[in-house]
């Protein structure tokens, strides 16, 4: 109750000294866990979307069964999973490695990866599924081949569909990135926490990391919308 | 030597008997007018030739060749034979030009200035020159279509197929689309066109082939099939449609 009353803001003293370089570090941290997975993400997920689209059963049902599984349970659940389970499900070889290294981070980069990709693969069969069959029909009447079909007359069009909802899953999983900090990922959330605990200023902290996570947020959507004008007009052909 | 020979076609999707061994011969420059009741298989027939369809039994040979032949590139025949669908099914994506030079450039392998010198006259050809840089969705329907047969030509196709390329078109612009054909008719392309605009047959095709139920049941030049139709079907089809 006292300290509530008599609380002072001090914003200077978490935007200065060591909680400034606090704060940094963790900037960087969410930055590279984001991208990381974000990479990976849009690399897994078009793998399960291909998947999901061929007409070889087993393989469709891999893709059903992933996308199902990881969209419909809780992101805090799967980074616990992978940071305690990871040794029972990866290959032995895997996990030496990650321990060598910085084993958190993988962690999350996967629990990450693997929750986004769920969702852009479904993005990126439900873009596709929605150009007219005729479309494909008519490439390959006139003589393109099936990989060309795609290359020139689906997945153009598809991008145009299936941009717009991918910039908001990247959005989300920059937002989604601040769970990691629950095993101990360094990124802002975590950082914050740390100078709410040092110096009592958890307030301060946490208003500059939201202002941070809105920032990037705001950067990011900027440039993709930027490059998709740009992208668009180049992969016509 | 037919440019295109039919031999004992059948074609089943599941137990529907669909194709039931329709034997045709298409000679180079011959105009084939196909008209039939809907759902008699004229979409499926057309759709065998440039293999857009399967079939289980029979032959068709294209100058010459099985067209099932393993020597027979499947992109390759395509490019042979062009084919111009119901709903013009153009490139929403592209302008009117890159729709018309898309094949040439990839799959044969034309330059791009040559591509686009050839798709303008084809486009001017067809009467829409002044529209190249515009999108499809841009156009009228009639114009699409002239359009859709500007990219199928663009292939230097030696037979066109045509399914019912006028049948979605508000009726002020069947004129325009079938005009072109008839020009292509006049100049020796080979065509298989089904429609049913018998004005057209009338005009310019060699021989109507009636087809009803998976099979052809009268064949005839124009004249003769629209004065004396022999068959009951034939005859009751002609007066519904006339
Ligand atoms: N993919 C398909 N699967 C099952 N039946 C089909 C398919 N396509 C067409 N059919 C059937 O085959 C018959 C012939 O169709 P179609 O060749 O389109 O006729 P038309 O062009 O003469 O109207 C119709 O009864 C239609 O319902
Ligand atoms: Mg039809």
């Amino acid at each position: 109750m006292d300290r509530a009353l008599n609380y002072q803001f001090d914003w200077q003293l978490v935007l200065s000294g060591e909680y400034a370089d606090w704060l940094v570090s963790g900037v960087i941290t969410t930055l590279e866990i984001s991208a990381l997975s974000l990479l990976l993400a849009m690399l897994l997920g078009t793998i399960v979307a291909v998947m999901r689209m061929t007409k070889f059963k087993p393989l469709e049902w891999v893709g059903l069964a992933f996308t199902e599984f990881f969209r419909n349970t809780p992101l805090l659940v799967q980074i616990y999973f992978w940071y305690y389970g990871s040794n029972q499900v990866l290959p032995e070889a895997v996990n030496k490695w990650l321990y060598a290294h910085d084993f958190e981070f993988a962690a999350g980069v996967i629990a990450l990866t693997v929750y986004t990709a769920a969702f852009i693969a479904e993005e990126i069969r439900s873009g596709i599924y929605s150009i007219p069959k005729n479309q494909l029909e008519a490439s390959r009447a006139g003589g393109l081949s099936f990989i060309q079909a795609y290359r020139y007359v689906i997945l153009p069009q598809a991008f145009r569909i299936i941009i717009p909802p991918l910039i908001s899953q990247s959005l989300n999983l920059i937002k989604n990135s601040s769970l990691v900090m629950v095993i101990g990922v360094m990124d802002i959330f975590y950082m914050a926490r740390q100078i709410e605990s040092y110096s009592f200023h958890g307030f301060e902290a946490f208003t500059v990391a939201t202002l941070i996570y809105l920032s990037i947020s705001l950067v990011v959507s900027l440039c993709i919308n930027l490059y998709n004008k740009h992208f668009l007009r180049q992969i016509s052909y | 030597m037919a440019m295109i020979e039919v031999s004992k076609l059948h074609k089943w999707y599941g137990d529907f008997h669909v194709l039931q061994g329709i034997s045709e011969k298409v000679e180079k420059g011959e105009v084939l007018v196909i008209c039939g009741p809907s759902g008699s298989g004229k979409s499926t027939f057309i759709r065998c030739i440039n293999r857009l369809e399967e079939y289980q039994k029979g032959t068709i040979l294209f100058d010459g060749k099985d067209i099932h032949d393993k020597s027979v590139n499947i992109n390759n025949l395509r490019a042979e034979i062009g084919i111009v669908f119901q709903q013009f099914n153009l490139y929403p994506h592209l302008t009117v030009l890159k729709n018309v030079t898309l094949a040439p450039i990839k799959v044969k392998g034309v330059d791009k200035d040559e591509a686009e010198k050839v798709a303008l006259s084809l486009l001017e050809r067809v009467g829409i020159h002044d529209q190249a840089h515009k999108y499809p969705a841009e156009l009228s329907g009639g114009q699409q279509q002239r359009v859709a047969i500007a990219r199928s030509l663009a292939m230097k196709p030696k037979v066109m197929l045509f399914d019912e390329p006028t049948s979605a078109l508000d009726p002020e612009m069947i004129n325009e689309v079938l005009n072109v054909m008839k020009d292509l008719a006049r100049e020796g392309m080979t065509m298989l066109c089904v429609t049913h605009e018998m004005g057209f047959a009338r005009e310019v095709a060699d021989r109507v082939i009636f087809m009803d139920g998976g099979a052809v049941v009268e064949q005839a030049p124009p004249d003769e099939f629209f004065k004396n139709p022999k068959h009951e079907r034939t005859k009751a089809f002609l007066k519904e449609i006339l």
